[in-house]
C-alpha cells in the first residue's frame, strides 16, 4: 500500500505550489520582487512538485493501491455533517499527478521564453501556480466537496488566465465566457454532490461508491447524480452543447492554452467522470448519454476544424473533439481507455499548443493565410508540430495511436453507429491537422514580418514534449496503465507496441488517418484540387462548419435575448420597478399626503388652536359624564 | 332664594360666551375681553362653591381675588403685546396675524 513514500510527500505536492503562488502574489506589491526571481520560484515549486509526483506514480507502478489520508477537519455542522480535508491516492490520481505536473513544469519554462518582456509576469507566474495546486489538489482530492472547491479554483485561474492580457476587450469578454458557460455545468455537479449526499450522508468519495456498491442508494438517484457530475464535466470538458467558451479562450497567451486548455483543466471533467465511474456502473443510462455526447461532440468540433484559418482555433476545436473522444472513450470502454488518451492528449495537444506559439511568436499572427513555409525558418518547431499532428492523428507508433485505438476497439464492441462516427473522426482529425500542417510550414512564405527560430527557452519544452508524445503510448502497449486502473472493462487489445498489427481495426484506422494526410497533401501541397472548389461544390455543409453551427448566434438569441433578457431580466426589471420602487414610492406617497392633509389644522392662527382646544376639553368632559 | 346650581349655571354660560367669543371674534382687544368673561365665568363658580360647600372657610373667595390680581397682571402684558402687535403690523386683526406656522 505505498508505505514506502511518507505521508508528507502527498501534502507536499500541491502544497509547494500554493506556497510559491502565496509568495509570488505577496512579491506584487508588497515585496517587490524581481520577475526573474516569480519565474524561478514558480518553475523550481513546479519541478519539486513534479519529482515527488513522478515518485508516486513510479511507486505505484511497481505495488499498485490505494492509500487514503484523513487530513484534518475542515469544518463540521451538528453531528450529519463533518467535511475533512483528506488526500485519496490510487493509480488515477497517480497518473494524473503525473500529467498535471508534467505539463505544467514544461509549460512554466516555456513561458520564460514566451513571456519574456511581458510586464506583468509576477501575476503571471502567482496565477499559473495557483493553477498548478488547485488541480494537483483537485485531483487528490477525497472529499466531493473539497474538490468542488479547488473544481472552482481551477475555473477561476482558467477565467484570469484567459484575461490575463484584460485591456484587449476580447480577452476580457472571452474570460467572462469561458467563466460564465462552465458555471452552468458546476451547477449540475453541486446538485450532484446534494444529491448524493441526502442518499447516502457522506461527501467522501470512497464513502460514496461503497454506499453506491451496497445498493441503499435508490437507481434513480445514482442515475441523476451521475447525469449531475456529467453536466459539470460537459462545462469543464467543453463538450457539447457547452463547448462554445473553449475556442474563445484561445484569447489567453499561448502557454495558458497548452496547460489550461490542452492538457489539464479541460481534461478535468474527464478524471471526474473516472473518478465517480463507479457510480456510472450503476446507471447505463448515464453511460450511455457520457458515449453519445462525447461521440457527437468528436465529430461535430472535428468538422468544425476543417474550415477554421486561425491555427490555435484548430487546436481548439480539436481539442474538443479530443475530449469528446475520450468521453466516447469513458462511456463505452471504462475510465482507462479514456484516461489513457487523456494521458497521451496531453503530451501531443500541449506540444500542439506550444508550436502555435511558437509561430505566433516568430510571424506575430494566427492566421494560417499568412503564414506559409515556415520550415525553412524554423526547423525545430516544424519538426515537433509535425511530430505532434502525427500523434494526434494517431499514426504508429507514436502515442496518440494507441489511444485511439483502445477507443475505437471500445466503441467496435456493438456501436456501430458510434464506431463510424469515431472513425470518421480519426479521418477528419488528419486531414484538418495535416492542412496545418501544410499551409503553415508548407510552401512559400506569406506574411510580412520576418519569422526566425524562437530562442531555446521555448524550444526545450517542445522537444521534451516530443519525446513523450512519441513514448508515453509505449507505456500501455502492454496493458500497465488498464492493469493499473484495473477497471474491470480491459481489452485485450493490449498486444505490444508490434502486436497491434494483429488487429484489421488497425489496418482500418490507419488507412483512415494516411487518407486524411493524403487529402491534405493532394489539396493544400500539390493543389490538385482547389480548396475553394470543394467548398463552393459542398456549399451546404461549408456554410455550417464555417459558422460553427451558429451555436454562439444561437445562444445569444435564445437564452442571451430571449429567456434572459426578455424573459428574466425584465421580469425582474419590472419586478423592481413596479414592486419595490412602487412600495418605496407608495409609502413616501403616503406619508406625503397625510401629511399635506392634516398640516392643514397647523395654520398659524392661535384661535384654531383654541378651537381644537375647547373641543378636547368638550370632548374629555363628555367622556368623563359618561363614566361617572 | 337661588342655589348652587343656579350659580354654576350662570358660571357655565359666562365661561361659555367667552369661549365662543374668543374663538370666533377676530379683533385682538375683544379676544382679550372674552378671556376676562371666561375668567369672571370661573370667579362665579369659586365663590358660589365657597359659600355653599365650605362657609367657613374662605379658601374660594381668596382664590378669585388672586385670579382678578393675575387677571390684570395679564392684561396689561396681553395690551402690551397688541400694541406691539400693531406697531408691526398696523392691524389687530387675528385672521391677518397667522405667522406662526412656518
Amino acid at each position: 500500500m505505498m508505505s514506502n513514500i511518507p505521508e508528507i510527500v502527498f501534502w507536499l505536492i500541491p502544497g509547494l505550489p500554493l506556497a510559491a503562488f502565496g509568495i509570488v502574489f505577496l512579491g506584487l506589491r508588497v515585496l517587490r520582487l524581481k520577475s526573474g526571481f516569480a519565474a524561478l520560484l514558480s518553475v523550481s515549486a513546479t519541478a519539486a512538485s513534479f519529482g515527488l509526483s513522478l515518485w508516486t506514480g513510479i511507486s505505484m507502478l511497481s505495488a499498485p493501491g490505494t492509500s487514503s489520508l484523513d487530513g484534518f477537519n475542515w469544518f463540521s455542522s451538528g453531528n450529519a455533517i463533518t467535511v475533512d480535508i483528506g488526500l485519496l491516492i490510487n493509480p488515477l490520481t497517480a497518473i494524473m499527478l503525473v500529467v498535471v505536473s508534467t505539463v505544467s513544469l514544461l509549460v512554466q519554462i516555456y513561458s520564460i521564453g514566451y513571456m519574456r518582456g511581458d510586464n506583468a509576469l509576477n501575476r503571471y507566474f502567482s496565477f499559473i501556480s495557483l493553477f498548478t495546486f488547485a488541480m494537483l489538489f483537485m485531483v487528490m482530492s477525497n472529499n466531493l466537496l473539497v474538490m468542488f472547491m479547488a473544481w472552482e479554483l481551477v475555473g477561476l485561474c482558467s477565467y484570469l488566465l484567459i484575461g490575463f492580457w484584460f485591456h484587449r476587450p476580447k480577452a476580457a469578454s472571452a474570460a467572462k465566457k469561458a467563466f460564465f458557460v462552465t458555471r452552468i455545468g458546476d451547477f449540475g455537479f453541486l446538485a450532484a454532490i446534494l444529491i448524493l449526499f441526502s442518499s447516502t450522508g457522506t461527501f467522501s468519495i470512497e464513502g460514496i461508491h461503497q454506499a453506491a456498491a451496497s445498493g441503499i442508494v435508490s437507481s434513480a438517484a445514482i442515475t441523476w447524480a451521475a447525469l449531475g457530475i456529467f453536466f459539470g464535466a460537459m462545462g469543464k470538458s467543453a463538450q457539447f452543447p457547452l463547448h462554445t467558451w473553449l475556442p474563445d479562450a484561445m484569447e489567453g497567451p499561448t502557454p495558458v492554452s497548452a496547460l489550461i486548455h490542452a492538457a489539464t483543466m479541460v481534461a478535468a471533467g474527464v478524471f471526474l467522470v473516472a473518478r465517480m465511474f463507479p457510480l456510472f456502473e450503476y446507471s447505463e443510462t448515464a453511460l450511455s448519454t457520457v458515449a453519445i455526447v462525447g461521440g457527437i461532440t468528436a465529430l461535430l468540433a472535428a468538422t468544425i476544424a476543417l474550415v477554421m484559418w486561425d491555427i490555435k482555433k484548430v487546436l481548439a476545436y480539436s481539442t474538443i473533439s479530443q475530449l469528446g473522444y475520450m468521453m466516447l472513450g469513458i462511456g463505452l470502454g471504462g475510465p482507462g481507455v479514456a484516461l489513457f488518451h487523456l494521458f497521451t492528449h496531453a503530451f501531443f495537444k500541449a506540444l500542439l499548443f506550444m508550436g502555435a506559439g511558437s509561430v505566433n511568436h516568430s510571424t506575430g499572427t494566427l492566421d494560417m493565410r499568412n503564414m506559409g513555409g515556415l520550415a525553412r525558418y524554423m526547423p525545430w518547431t516544424c519538426i515537433t508540430f509535425v511530430i505532434g499532428a502525427l500523434s494526434l492523428s494517431g499514426i504508429w507508433p507514436l502515442a496518440g495511436f494507441f489511444s485511439k485505438e483502445e477507443i475505437l476497439a471500445a466503441a467496435l464492441e456493438g456501436q456501430p453507429v458510434l464506431f463510424a462516427i469515431a472513425l470518421l473522426t480519426v479521418f477528419i482529425t488528419a486531414f484538418y491537422m495535416f492542412r496545418a500542417v501544410f499551409t503553415t510550414f508548407g510552401g512559400s512564405y506569406r506574411g510580412r514580418s520576418k519569422p526566425h527560430e524562437s530562442s531555446a527557452a521555448m524550444l526545450l519544452p517542445m522537444l521534451v514534449m516530443a519525446v513523450l508524445a512519441v513514448c508515453a503510448g509505449w507505456l500501455n502497449a502492454t496493458g500497465a496503465i488498464d492493469s493499473l486502473l484495473d477497471d474491470g472493462t480491459k481489452h485485450a487489445w493490449t498486444t505490444g507496441i508490434f502486436g497491434v498489427f494483429t488487429h484489421s481495426l488497425t489496418w482500418i484506422s490507419l488507412l483512415m488517418a494516411a487518407a486524411g494526410i493524403f487529402l491534405a497533401w493532394a489539396i493544400y501541397v500539390k493543389r490538385w484540387f482547389s480548396a475553394e472548389r470543394i467548398s463552393s461544390r459542398f456549399a451546404l455543409p461549408y456554410f455550417f462548419f464555417i459558422n460553427k453551427y451558429w451555436f454562439d448566434e444561437i445562444y445569444n438569441i435564445i437564452i442571451g435575448n430571449k429567456l434572459l433578457n426578455k424573459g428574466i431580466f425584465s421580469f425582474f426589471e419590472k419586478l423592481d420597478e413596479r414592486v419595490i420602487d412602487g412600495a418605496v414610492n407608495g409609502i413616501a406617497r403616503l406619508t406625503s399626503s397625510t401629511g399635506s392633509f392634516v398640516r392643514r389644522a397647523q395654520n398659524g392662527r392661535l384661535q384654531t388652536y383654541l378651537l381644537f382646544f375647547a373641543a378636547g376639553l368638550a370632548i374629555l368632559v363628555l367622556m368623563m359624564v359618561i363614566i361617572s | 332664594m337661588p342655589g348652587l346650581e343656579h350659580y354654576l349655571i350662570l358660571s357655565a354660560l359666562l365661561f361659555c360666551i367667552g369661549l365662543t367669543g374668543a374663538i370666533i371674534k377676530r379683533n385682538a382687544v375683544v379676544i382679550l375681553m372674552c378671556i376676562e368673561i371666561m375668567l369672571a365665568g370661573v370667579n362665579v363658580a369659586m365663590v358660589a362653591f365657597s359659600r355653599f360647600i365650605t362657609p367657613l372657610q374662605l379658601g374660594g373667595q381668596l382664590f378669585t381675588i388672586f385670579i382678578i390680581i393675575v387677571a390684570a397682571a395679564e392684561v396689561a402684558i396681553g395690551l402690551a403685546i397688541i400694541l406691539a402687535l400693531y406697531r408691526k403690523r398696523q392691524t389687530v386683526d387675528t385672521e391677518k396675524t397667522d405667522f406662526l406656522k412656518w
